[in-house]
């Protein structure tokens, strides 16, 4: 008998026109908008980079063409999109890479003076650019890498 | 942004077929002998499929260990020379017959049993069984609360004692929870054998078998219809997808 | 039957001060050992992965189980209708919620991520026992709320004796939870069975009462009111009643265990070869823990003395802390049998072999915290509330 819980959770599918996240409830709404509020608040003080027209804190270039959603779309909800994959991946084993933790961090790893890729310790790195102005704590990189995977890294061990 | 994500599933699934061989850098999948054609990405590991091991313990021997170095590489998994709190994922271990003085040695790991204890006492059903029979902790949703090393009949659970650093890309692991062998579960995925058998097969003595038990025409369902292999702890009727021979 | 009279403590009184001084001491070492063994990670305490449950965890159980027979006072005055029992029936559902909160702090502030609280609530494996227990535990809250609401609502007289009755029901199933914690590990030789179910049952009588009685007397003592003897007669014959039950079902589960040739072993290490834990259970449990408080409760002489009937309490406790200590923590030292008819020549992880613990001061701190929060609680909701009657001096 499987436990009820061991089934996914359940999202609704992210389809139709204006995209609402499956688990916003007034919560995370107000969340979210007190975490952009941050932002707003730290760009206005630091007054940074403007990028494309939307005031933010300097958040590192990244590799590659361009990002695996609309960049306004990510910066609102990536959470959304790495909790979906977190549970497709581990529940069901899709392995799609498209909202992969793992492909953020090879696209968005940030070299650091000594040319190799930061961790999470760094203030350059990526997922730390917003969530430090934004006051939100993430604990994924207890667990995951948040540099790339060295090339030959695992031979040489 | 209409219909966004239908789009990204269709495209993911026509990138598929061809991402499996580049999924991982640094792993080469080609040179692994496949155990199976490899599941597309976007499909959900299924109940048709039941990952299996089959350890020949006539042909282990005591020096060697391949399976847990090969182990320990591949999962990132390293010690802090304090041996009852370190992580264990494979372990070793050496047996005697009391009876007729046999003695045999075998690799001890995650039985993946068809009805985990693991699974059952599990609070908050991070410990869950997959459908293709790997059993796996959510360490997204672990509490830590350990009931399911309490249960386990194989000690096949370790408990994070110590913040992890450097981790594998491929294999996320950090203090506070509850972890255990997954059967490689990423390099199964996309087509491939797990570590320890692997090595087993080119470094060490080729005693691990991994397939399919539910594919009469698997090599390992093959053995185990045709030899007497055995269940450890066959009493409490768990129906573990590891099984052993010669002992 | 005359109404009783109920009055706060006064609060703010040095001896008041003193007394949460002392608590809130220990409690704020107890939150910062729990700090420290999150900060560093487990590795800190004296729990492996060989013992996955460690000192945390023995006093976790034992306030948790201690709760639940905490109730009984009030369950024999409104559910069994004796009288006697009606005054006390307010402090002992206060003692009831407060050692949970107790036993239940520890146990959340030992887990590996205490941050993850919220998972633990919002996601539920319904086969889990342990899942059941957080139900079970978070009702009792709600279910012996409510009894107390009626107990010390006059208007509610009325309901007084279904709440009672609820409560009652409750707290038998939330103890046969807590028993299942264990008697479903069936892996386990030392735990696997039935038994745990109505064990834990008859020591959460026993342990509960044992604290209700020193808490009582305290609390009696502390604040200049009367306390008859004859309610302490009541209850202290009560106790050794319920220390013979705890004993009744330990020679059950140890007879049912020496019948079973599979589990000589573990009876064998509990009971003859353990070393510490052999020590615990014939030295502190029975002896100390059972058989010289019933001599002291029953002896005509000896247990016309007060003081001896508080040592009797006491004795139950510790007792009752070795119980719980042989049952976890002796339970995993014994090694799995995983390869029957053969002897593990080797391992990479301990397999066959006694497994050690020692606990550190900081996983016995962290226990020790939970004790303090549920006296505290106690000392402040009777400071807040009417939970004690003026007098319990002897009628007539
Ligand atoms: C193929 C490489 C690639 C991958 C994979 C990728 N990104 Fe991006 N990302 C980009 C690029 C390029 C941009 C555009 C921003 C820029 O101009 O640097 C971007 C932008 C962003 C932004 C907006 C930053 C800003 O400037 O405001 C966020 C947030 C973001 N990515 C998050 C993610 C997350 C989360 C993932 C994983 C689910 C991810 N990205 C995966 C390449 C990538
Ligand atoms: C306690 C350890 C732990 C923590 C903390 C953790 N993860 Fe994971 N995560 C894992 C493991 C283990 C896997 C499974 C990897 C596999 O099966 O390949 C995983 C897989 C994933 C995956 C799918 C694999 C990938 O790279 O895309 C995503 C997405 C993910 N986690 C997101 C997160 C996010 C977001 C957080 C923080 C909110 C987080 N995780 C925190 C352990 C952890
Ligand atoms: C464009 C700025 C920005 C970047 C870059 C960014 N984040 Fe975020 N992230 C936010 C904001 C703002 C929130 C808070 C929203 C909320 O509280 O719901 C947030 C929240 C989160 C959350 C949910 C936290 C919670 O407590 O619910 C996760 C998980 C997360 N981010 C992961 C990442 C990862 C992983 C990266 C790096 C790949 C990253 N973020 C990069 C802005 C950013």
């Amino acid at each position: 008998m499987a436990p009820f819980s061991s089934l996914p959770r359940k999202r609704e599918p992210i389809t139709g026109g204006e995209w609402i996240p499956a688990c916003a409830g007034m919560t995370r709404k107000v969340r979210i908008a007190l975490g952009l509020l941050g932002v707003l608040f730290a760009v206005l003080t630091t007054a940074p980079a403007v990028a494309e027209g939307v005031p933010l804190p300097a958040i590192p270039k990244a590799k590659g063409e361009k990002c695996v959603e609309e960049p306004q779309l990510m910066r609102r909800y990536h959470m959304e999109f790495l909790g979906h994959q977190r549970d497709a991946t581990m529940r069901q084993g899709i392995r799609t890479t498209r909202h992969s933790l793992k492909e953020c961090i090879s696209c968005h790893a940030v070299d650091g003076t000594d040319g190799k890729p930061v961790t999470i310790k760094s203030e350059q790195h990526f997922c730390n650019a917003c969530h430090s102005y934004a006051a939100v704590r993430i604990d994924c990189f207890q667990c995951h890498a948040s540099t790339p995977e060295v090339p030959g890294r695992q031979a040489a061990r | 942004m209409s219909n966004k994500a239908c789009d990204a599933g269709r495209r993911d699934f026509l990138k598929a077929a061809a991402a499996v061989v580049t999924l991982a850098p640094g792993v080469t999948l080609m040179s692994i002998p496949a155990a199976a054609a490899p599941r597309p990405a976007d499909q959900p590991a299924s109940a048709t499929q039941r990952w299996g091991l089959l350890v020949d313990t006539t042909r282990c021997t005591t020096d060697c260990t391949a399976c847990v170095s090969a182990c320990r590489t591949e999962n990132g998994i390293s010690g802090h020379g304090r041996p009852a709190t370190d992580p264990q994922w494979i372990r070793k271990i050496e047996l005697r017959n009391e009876t007729t003085g046999a003695t045999h040695s075998l690799p001890m790991m995650c039985q993946h049993c068809a009805n985990p204890p693991c699974v059952d006492v599990c609070p908050t059903g991070a410990s869950f069984k997959r459908a293709d029979g790997i059993v796996l902790v959510d360490r997204h949703t672990c509490i830590g609360c350990r009931y399911c090393m309490m249960a386990c009949p194989y000690k096949a659970r370790s408990f994070v004692h110590e913040d992890v650093e450097d981790q594998r890309p491929d294999v996320p692991r950090g203090v506070g929870t509850v972890e255990g062998c997954n059967l490689c579960v990423a390099r199964v995925d996309a087509g491939g054998l797990p570590a320890c058998v692997e090595s087993c097969r080119s470094n060490g003595n080729g005693a691990m078998l991994f397939g399919d038990l539910n594919d009469p025409k698997s090599e390992i369902a093959q053995r185990v219809k045709t030899y007497a292999t055995t269940q450890l702890r066959a009493d409490l009727g768990l129906d573990t997808g590891v099984r052993y021979q010669g002992i | 039957m005359k109404t009783v009279a109920y009055s706060e403590v006064q609060g703010l009184t040095p001896g008041w001060m003193t007394l949460l001084g002392g608590l809130g001491a220990l409690i704020a070492i107890g939150l910062g050992s729990a700090w420290y063994m999150e900060h560093n990670g487990h590795y800190v305490t004296g729990m492996s992965n060989q013992v996955v449950w460690g000192m945390p965890h023995v006093f976790a159980v034992f306030l948790i189980v201690a709760a639940s027979g905490a109730l009984n006072v009030a369950s024999i005055g409104s559910v069994f209708g004796k009288t006697a029992y009606k005054p006390l029936a307010p402090l002992s559902g206060l003692l009831a919620l407060a050692l949970l909160v107790g036993g239940l702090m520890v146990l959340v502030l030992d887990l590996g991520r205490p941050d993850r609280l919220t998972v633990a609530m919002t996601h539920f494996n319904f086969k889990s026992i342990f899942a059941w227990n957080v139900i079970l535990y978070t009702g009792f809250f709600a279910v012996v709320a409510v009894y107390l609401w009626m107990l010390m609502d006059r208007r509610m007289g009325g309901w007084v004796k279904p709440a009672g009755f609820a409560a009652f029901l409750w707290r038998l199933i939330l103890t046969t939870g807590t028993g299942s914690i264990f008697g479903f590990l069936v892996a386990r030789d030392a735990y696997n069975s039935a038994v745990m179910a109505p064990l834990f049952i008859a020591m959460s009588f026993s342990f509960g009462l044992a604290i209700f009685i020193l808490v009582l007397m305290a609390a009696y003592r502390w604040t200049d009111r009367p306390l008859g003897d004859g309610i302490v007669r009541i209850l202290k014959n009560l106790l050794g009643v319920f220390i013979a039950a705890v004993l009744y079902f330990v020679a059950v589960q140890h007879l049912t265990n020496l019948y079973i040739t599979e589990r000589h072993g573990i009876e064998a290490f509990i009971l003859r070869d353990g070393g510490i834990y052999t020590f615990l259970f014939w030295g502190v449990q029975i002896v100390l823990g059972s058989l010289l408080p019933m001599a002291l409760l029953f002896h005509p002489g000896l247990s016309a003395s007060r003081a001896n009937v508080a040592l009797a309490s006491l004795l139950v406790i510790v007792g009752g802390l070795a119980q719980v200590y042989v049952i976890i923590i002796g339970g995993q030292a014994y090694p799995l049998e995983i390869f029957p008819g053969m002897e593990v020549v080797a391992s990479g992880f301990f397999d066959g072999q006694v497994a050690a613990y020692s606990p550190t001061a900081a996983e016995t701190m962290l226990g020790i915290s939970g004790f303090a929060l549920a006296m505290a609680i106690v000392a402040v909701g009777a400071t807040v509330l009417r939970f004690l009657p003026v007098s319990l001096a002897d009628e007539g």
